[in-house]
């Protein structure tokens, strides 16, 4: 069950000719497949793509009618196999992943796949996530395209330029017998806009015809000799093919192109951004029609360079604005017109930043200095706008009283990382290990990929490295040595394990007969992607095979010691696992399998059942947890263990205390780690459980009548104690 | 030149405060009155508690000529926004940090609540920045600031805060569209929309209203006729800066122990009457001491029935629900030992066999039902023991802890007296339970073996200042390790 659900955009897919499409970028790339006859598409989950997953996951029977099959695959490495349909017969297909992670995984299939190259159209389709609030290291898919040699698409980041390079895209494999990789950036996903759809279209060719017929031909194998041919035929008759299609097909784009003695050379996806600053520098209008001359590259790899000759012809000067690095495509530029002898001046990462996302205030400041030094005279005379001029370093001595407040405003800013949600099964583990570390010291912990690498955050702050997804135990592979009894502990989620976690982390371990321990973090759904399904989710799917436990993978492949804690909850319990497997007199790899739901799709699951049985007049008991503000001390030592974002602080409400106190507010699902926390850590006695009763019984109310009665009574004892002391 | 521009629109929330259905509220509003629009946002993990920014253009359609369309952008350029939402004060810092709020044109919306960082939240003291710095920086670089605490609004209309804000954008008149229009936008959108619609209505009320002043710092207090004589000591033989501070005290600690006790507070304080704030800081600090958290004080506080109001309200108990409130507790041996009479306490902890039998049941904790008849009575039979406080061993430990360090602030009051503030104070140090209060005395105990040296030193104060900052860094202890060490 994934995060959002779908359903209302799925109605979006049925759209026919003509009508128009609104709704964000990846759904309308889903649009475009379908308009394109794809016969099957597969991927891997992750931001910014997996709504494209979702979406199709929720659009299963029209999938079924236009005779498409979806599949999630087990990895990106999975997913790019699957392009493997498209290399003997006509199909058209795409794939899509998180890139450059996924792009990682997969790049031994794209490798094999680019090599023998399609014969069908073969898309790719990358969610950049480059740049601000990215979660992932940041390197650039374009090496891929340039190592294996495929196409990289790079469109004008509005609707309907997405939905037309996903239509050429195919075109463009299939004229060139070459994968297309299509490039979104995470903003260009999640951007809202419309198009004017098309109808769908089923496949001439389909999957049924190739199985029934099945076709090879040896030469598209990447095997001796033919994989000398291959490399031959990729520079000798599939690039000179792309760049016809491209340079025919116009699918780069000029603007202004004589306006200027000189230009800027621009990805398509950084169009939006370049127009707004040339629109800010009054030498553009905000419909596009700029006074400088452009050329919009929407496909970044191959270049053209019969393109940028023609573009350069009189022009004194470019600028390339690329975002990220290495430069690429300013490398190239100056190779090819170093070749072409064209004097033209190269400039691009001397005006604009080596490296880092090309926001908007960064592209203002670079362009302005741009066209400030080649044509002066353009904006001679004008108020640059705020945002061009380079941000004042600190405060300057004439600096007013509201620079003064504005600065000391932003010196209380702190980073709010990304942190486990309000309930989640995944912190009290964290929790258990640091009560562990109390008794038996640190341990070098390795991590993995997922939501329980939030633990190497405050305020856990646990663990060493992170190697990739599935790569926890990996990770510590070295740490295997007779020389010491001390053991390491390493991390990995449910879905690293099912990723690769299982053959790369546990079967590496067993070969290798380590002693070291394992903890895998199974909460029932691909958590940190959006809660899709996994094998060993426990939710019963339509079209998916779920409830294959991990422990029963981890013994088939020969570990012995396999302890389940089925409720994580249970700080205790996880403690006690923890302590026996860093400890225990028995050799060998050591494997804990620590599984409760993921609260945030429980929540999701549970809230509307628990609203209709209250509804319908039935016995509900609703947990939540609280703190009493007068025994509560301020330490926080209860934060320091759970981090949980219901469990926060508020000002004292005692006029003789300054540290705030722990409180718990409304968002608390009753989770139970705060006081089991305080239970464990003999922390303090303000944490309460109430329990509120919905619908009680006429037992429970009788009950009431008689605790009341007494309790009440000596209420009124102790009340009178306290009488005429205040006022 | 007046060319036709977008009107721009950044919002910054926090994940799961609804930044997703403001925006796409935003989205209908202005695509139902005639604006072309483009929204983006960066979820990912910021649906993990991360903050988020949605950004939005809205470029009006009778300005587009035929066979165009405008290009809109996908974030925002510094200087360049017209409206900036901050769900949040630290967010609205955020935007000003960002260069987003423009003084030439940015309405700004902020809601005045907090939601702490992790690092404000884990701090084993006071870590919180300072909110009023906050706002007083929204309103220098803003061209109109609209700042509540939107989210308290939100949740006394029984409503998210995303609407609340919504409202106070419409009140802001800073879009060219009616209330009505954005009220018929949540409806549209179908979701949650009476409570919505409450939420709206109450932030476009408070987006209005004159901005609230700051409660003062330090609430006066009025005591009793029972404590009537001790009011008319504070009165006469106390300067009035204190006298707040001493009311409070006494009333604390006749509600801790009895009314005598309160008066030897007094006592206690006499001979500092004239030390300015060493007096204020020593008069707050001994009335926490005084009334230290023991098993009878935990008891006496959860039994009472105006705490089983307060739990009742903070769970928003309504009339057909029953409330039961389970305590979670784990007193140890020493906890037990801490409240008998102080030979037998003694004799408890030093005796092996003894310690042992009761260790058994004190390993794991206990959860007690305050509201059932059994867990209530137990609670109620120890706070009961309260008129044997004086007699036991806590008791008799934490007095002699408090002559020690009373006697330190007495003798530097007069020679070295930041010195003697400083040594008041660093008693916030001991505070907590079990574990952390042993560590905090531990601490203390640092502290008070440096004052040696300190005392002849003119840095002295600052110094014991900066140990007792150290002490509260972190748990390990290291922060004060390392700066006795660089002594």
């Amino acid at each position: 069950m994934a995060e959002r659900s779908f359903t209302s955009e799925v109605g979006k897919l049925r759209l026919a000719a003509g009508e128009e499409f609104r709704g964000e970028g990846i759904l309308a790339v889903t649009k475009a497949l379908l308009q394109s006859g794809v016969s099957y598409v597969a991927g891997y989950q992750g931001a910014p793509i997996s709504h494209l997953m979702d979406v199709l996951t929720d659009a299963n029977d029209i999938l079924r009618e236009l005779g498409i099959r979806f599949e999630h695959s087990a990895s990106e490495a999975t997913a790019a196999a699957t392009l493997a349909a498209s290399v003997n017969y006509p199909l058209r297909g795409a794939v899509t992943f998180k890139s450059p992670v996924g792009t990682n995984v997969a790049s031994d299939a794209i490798a094999n796949l680019s090599s023998g190259g399609v014969t069908g159209g073969a898309l790719i389709i990358v969610g950049e996530d480059y740049g601000e609030g990215s979660s992932i290291m940041q390197e650039r898919s374009h090496a891929f395209a340039m190592k294996s040699q495929v196409w990289l698409l790079d469109p004008r980041p509005n609707l309907p330029s997405i939905v037309r390079a996903v239509e050429q895209g195919f075109e463009l494999s299939e004229a060139s017998r070459t994968p297309v990789m299509l490039e979104l950036r995470i903003r260009a996903c999640h951007v809202h806009g419309s198009f004017t759809a098309s109808d769908n279209r089923r496949a001439d060719f389909t999957l049924k015809d190739a199985i029934e017929h099945p076709r090879r031909d040896t030469e598209r194998i990447a095997l001796p000799p033919s994989t000398y041919l291959h490399e031959q035929e990729k520079v000798n008759q599939r690039w000179p093919a792309a760049v016809r299609f491209i340079r025919e097909r116009g699918l780069n784009e000029f603007f202004a192109e004589d306006a200027q003695d000189f230009g800027i050379v621009l990805q398509g996806g950084l169009y939006n951004g370049v127009l707004r600053t040339l629109e800010l520098l009054q030498v553009a209008d905000p419909f596009g029609h700029s006074r400088v001359p452009l050329y919009v590259l929407n496909v970044t790899y191959p270049l053209v360079d019969e393109e940028f000759t023609r573009f350069c012809a009189g022009k004194r000067a470019i600028l390339i604005v690329e975002e990220g690095q290495p430069d690429f495509i300013e490398q190239a530029v100056h190779a090819a017109l170093r070749r072409a002898d064209v004097q033209t001046k190269v400039h691009g990462k001397d005006f604009l930043p080596k490296a880092g996302e090309y926001t908007g205030g960064l592209l203002l400041q670079g362009i302005a200095r741009f066209l400030q030094q080649v044509a002066p005279a353009l904006i001679e005379g004008r108020a640059l706008p705020a945002g061009a001029l380079p941000a004042v370093p600190a405060v300057p001595a004439a600096a007013g009283l509201k620079t003064i407040a504005i600065q000391d405003a932003t010196a209380q800013v702190h980073g709010r990382p990304p942190s486990f949600c309000t309930g989640c099964p995944e912190r009290p583990i964290f929790t258990a290990i640091k009560l562990v570390e109390r008794e038996l010291g640190p341990h070098h912990i390795s991590c993995d990929i997922g939501c329980h690498l939030f633990s190497i955050l405050p305020p856990f702050n646990i663990g060493a490295t992170t190697m990739g997804y599935g790569l926890g135990w990996a990770g510590a592979a070295a740490f295997n040595t007779p020389e010491t009894g001390r053991r390491t502990l390493s991390i990995m989620g449910d879905g690293g394990f099912w990723h690769n976690g299982l053959t790369s982390g546990v079967g590496n371990a067993v070969f290798n007969q380590t002693d070291n321990v394992l903890l895998v973090v199974d909460n029932g759904y691909s958590a940190a992607t959006g809660g899709q399904d996994l094998l060993s989710s426990k939710a019963d799917s339509p079209i998916r095979s779920t409830k294959h436990p991990i422990e029963k993978a981890v013994r088939g492949v020969g570990v012995e010691w396999v302890r389940t804690v089925d409720h994580t909850y249970s700080l205790e319990r996880m403690r006690d696992v923890l302590r026996e497997a860093l400890t225990t007199k028995a050799k060998g790899p050591k494997v804990i399998v620590a599984s409760s739901e993921c609260m945030l799709n429980k929540q999701r699951r549970v809230r509307p059942l628990v609203k209709k049985a209250i509804g319908e007049g039935r016995r509900v008991v609703r947990e939540r947890f609280g703190v009493d503000p007068d025994t509560c001390t301020g330490d926080h030592s209860c934060i320091r263990l759970s981090g949980c974002p219901s469990l926060t602080i508020r000002p004292n409400p005692d006029p003789l205390r300054r540290d705030p106190v722990a409180a718990v507010v409304d968002s608390c699902v009753g989770c139970g780690l705060c006081g089991e926390a305080a239970h464990a850590a003999v922390l303090c006695p303000s944490f309460y459980r109430a329990e509120i009763v919905n619908n009680p019984t006429r037992w429970d109310h009788f009950a009431q009548r008689v605790r009341s009665a007494v309790i009440g009574w000596l209420q009124g004892r102790i009340a009178r104690r306290l009488e005429g002391l205040a006022a | 030149m007046t060319q036709p521009r977008a009107i721009t629109i950044a919002l910054l929330a926090m994940g799961g405060e609804g930044g997703g259905v403001l925006s796409e509220w935003l989205v209908d509003l202005a695509e139902h009155h005639g604006y072309l629009v483009q929204a983006t946002s960066v979820p990912g993990v910021a649906q993990r508690t991360g903050a988020t920014v949605y950004y939005l253009e809205l470029f009006p359609r009778a300005a587009v000529p035929a066979d165009a369309r405008p290009v809109l952008a996908l974030s925002p350029v510094p200087g360049e926004v017209d409206v900036v939402i901050a769900s949040e004060l630290m967010e609205a810092g955020r935007a000003l940090q960002r260069g987003l709020v423009s003084s030439e044109r940015t309405t700004f919306i902020v809601s005045t609540h907090r939601v702490y960082s992790m690092t404000e939240r884990t701090a084993m003291g006071d870590g919180r920045v300072d909110a009023p710095k906050l706002l007083d920086g929204a309103r220098a670089a803003a061209a109109r600031l609209v700042a509540a605490d939107f989210a308290a609004i939100a949740e006394q209309a029984a409503g998210p805060i995303a609407p609340a804000l919504f409202g106070a954008l419409a009140a802001s008149g800073a879009l060219p569209f009616e209330r009505a229009q954005f009220e018929e936008a949540i409806r549209r959108g179908g979701v949650g929309v009476q409570a919505s619609l409450k939420a709206f209505a109450a932030g476009h009320a408070a987006a209005l209203a004159p901005e609230a002043l700051p409660p003062d710092a330090v609430p006066p207090v009025r005591l009793g006729p029972r404590l009537a004589a001790l009011d008319e000591r504070i009165g006469a033989g106390f300067p009035l800066h204190v006298q707040d501070t001493l009311r409070h005290g006494v009333l604390r600690l006749a509600d801790f122990q009895d009314v005598p006790y309160a008066a030897a507070y007094l006592d206690l304080l006499q001979p500092l009457r004239d030390t300015g704030d060493v007096l204020t800081e020593t008069a707050r600090h001994l009335a926490l001491w005084m009334t230290y958290e023991d098993a009878i004080r935990v008891a006496d506080l959860k039994t009472r029935r105006s705490r089983f109001d307060r739990v009742a309200g903070e769970v928003k108990l309504t009339d057909g629900q029953l409330l039961h409130i389970n305590e979670f507790m784990h007193p140890r041996v020493e906890e037990i030992a801490d409240i008998l009479p102080a030979g037998l306490g003694r004799w408890l902890l030093a005796t092996g066999w003894a310690r042992g039998a009761l260790g058994r049941f004190t390993r794991s904790g206990r959860i007690v039902r305050t509201s059932s008849l059994r867990g209530f009575l137990l609670l109620y039979a120890i706070a009961a023991l309260r008129p044997l406080r004086p007699r036991s061993l806590r008791f008799g430990v934490e007095q002699e802890r408090i002559r020690t360090w009373l006697a330190g602030i007495q003798r530097l009051a007069g020679s070295q007296p930041a010195l003697a503030l400083e040594l008041a104070r660093s008693q916030r140090l001991v505070k907590g339970y079990g574990d952390t209060h042993a560590r905090g005395w531990r601490n203390f105990q640092r502290l008070l073996g440096e004052l040696p040296r300190l005392e002849g030193d003119e840095a002295g104060a600052r110094r014991l200042s900066e140990l007792a900052r150290a002490a509260l860094a972190d748990e390990s202890g290291q922060a004060l390790e390392h700066m006795l060490a660089s002594a």
